[in-house]
């Protein structure tokens, strides 16, 4: 798109976006690292992630203002507005996936001890490798404006929410076979969980860059149900 | 979902207040409006914005032959209300002015008491019998400007001697008192403060409940509080008309993004 007349509007543009951006790094190396201390018992790894999310909070703050700023100052229409919004809540989403990963991390000092079994992390890895992709798409999606990349994320969701449903299954039947692993299984669990929650909040990114890049509503293709209440 | 599009073009199709068809005005050798088709609906606000020079006023002006009064200014096309055409040589235009007032950039009440500026298009179109008729029409007029409170112990004072944004609702009243079905409104507020800007825009929300309204605004700002419909127009051309919010957060054409976002070279 051409320039803006008023040439600073651009520039608050611009840096709105790499702010996002810059949150969308962190958010996604914290959630790299949370997981992998779980999975080698990395207590220092864990406790630097934890350290991080402040900074996360930190940029997440500053950017409420900016945008907050751009709308009083600017008055935003069109494609201008559908940035803003789109920036507010995808830094809204970004912030939540840190709290997630710091949970994560939090759960690696609470269990505190090695895994009794690699196996049982096997299935959380996989889902992390799957979510930790979708988040690293629907980023690149957001910076290159890319609505079909961000649609085709949303599509993926589907595939963390059916793994998520499998460890679940997997998880209970370790717990139900040796009831010395319930508290790791458990915590793992929870783990598994927040992934799936960061897997939801990659495909509300999508939606709004979805939303941003064409101004139409990117529609739900399918329910979202938590199938482990079935299990 | 898909339903709505189709309702509001069946609506368009049907109940048009105004109905414009392949529109052309030449200022001399200039050709200033183009091709203009636009349906305008009843008992709402649509507003036209774009930039200075877009034709904007001069198709608005169109629609209550106000261009007549320029010599070397020609209309072409057709325009109808409620489905007569304003410019069958049958019409008589100071008929069609009653019927389409209009309010202009900077308040232009008659330098004589507030009474009589509201009293004077009543009494050349004889729409009262009596005096006690002719107060009742000014002071429901000044009512439903919003003006009544104000001036109603001071009713022959001159309009000349009250506020930008007084004088501009005075103009109002004005042209509500010939009880008119279509009020036409050249930037109503550019002259006036935020809080005067403020009571008109009220005024105009109150005033579609009985009236069709047309605004033409370079406060896009306005455009989207005010109006229903928006249309926007960039050298002579209509390039895109729609919901107001629509036009807003989604415009379909390029001019239209460029204009509204502030990219217009």
């Amino acid at each position: 798109m051409s320039e803006h007349t008023v040439t600073a509007y651009d520039d608050e543009l611009t840096a709105m976006a790499g702010k996002v951006a810059e949150m969308g790094g962190i958010a996604e190396k914290a959630f790299a690292d949370a997981v992998s201390a779980l999975v080698s018992q990395d207590l220092e790894l864990a406790k630097a992630t934890i350290k991080g999310d402040v900074r996360l909070d930190t940029l997440y703050n500053e950017l409420e203002v900016k945008l907050i700023e751009l709308i009083v100052r600017r008055q935003p229409m069109g494609q201008d507005l559908r940035e803003i919004t789109a920036a507010t809540r995808i830094a809204n989403d970004l912030e939540r996936v840190g709290d997630l990963a710091k949970n994560v991390a939090k759960r690696v000092i609470a269990i505190d001890s090695d895994l009794q079994s690699k196996k049982l992390a096997i299935g959380v890895e996989h889902m992390t490798e799957l979510a930790l992709s979708q988040l690293k798409q629907v980023l690149d999606a957001y910076t290159r404006k890319d609505a079909e990349a961000a649609r085709r994320v949303q599509e993926a969701d589907a595939e963390v929410d059916a793994i998520y449903t499998s460890i679940f299954r997997e998880l209970l039947t370790y717990m139900m076979e040796d009831p010395r692993v319930i508290t790791q299984c458990v915590h793992l669990l929870f783990c598994a969980k927040n992934i799936e929650r960061i897997g939801d909040h990659a495909t509300n990114i999508a939606e709004n860059v979805y939303y941003m890049v064409t101004g139409e509503r990117l529609p739900e293709d399918r329910a979202k149900v938590d199938e482990t209440g079935a299990v | 979902m898909n339903e709505m599009p189709n309702f509001e073009q069946a609506k368009t199709m049907t109940e048009s207040k105004i109905s414009a068809n392949k529109v052309q005005v030449y200022y001399g050798d200039t050709h200033a409006i183009k091709d203009v088709d636009i349906e305008i609906q009843p008992r709402s606000v649509t507003a036209f914005i774009g930039p200075s020079g877009c034709g904007k006023s001069t198709f608005l002006r169109t629609l209550n032959r106000m261009n007549d009064t320029i010599d070397i200014c020609r209309v072409e096309g057709s325009i109808k209300i409620d489905g007569e055409n304003i410019y069958d040589p049958k019409v008589d235009p100071v008929q069609l002015r009653a019927k389409v007032g209009m309010v202009f950039q900077k308040p232009n009440p008659f330098p004589k008491s507030i009474y009589d500026n509201i009293a004077y298009g009543p009494r050349i179109h004889g729409l009262s019998r009596s005096k006690a008729e002719l107060d009742e029409i000014v002071a429901s007029s000044l009512q439903k400007a919003g003006l009544w409170e104000e001036v109603k112990n001071r009713l022959d004072e001159p309009g000349t001697g009250m506020s930008g944004g007084q004088q501009q609702r005075l103009c109002i009243a004005r042209a509500i008192a010939v009880s008119p079905e279509v009020i036409l409104m050249d930037e109503p507020c550019s002259a006036l403060d935020p809080i005067a800007t403020a009571k008109v825009e009220e005024l105009i929300d109150e005033l579609r409940e009985n009236f069709t309204i047309v605004i033409v605004t370079h406060s896009m700002q306005q455009a989207a509080r005010v109006s229903q419909r928006t249309a926007f127009f960039h050298l002579g051309v209509l390039v895109e008309e729609g919901l107001t919010e629509d036009i807003f957060t989604n415009p379909k054409d390029k001019r239209t993004q460029d204009y509204i976002t502030g990219r217009f070279g």
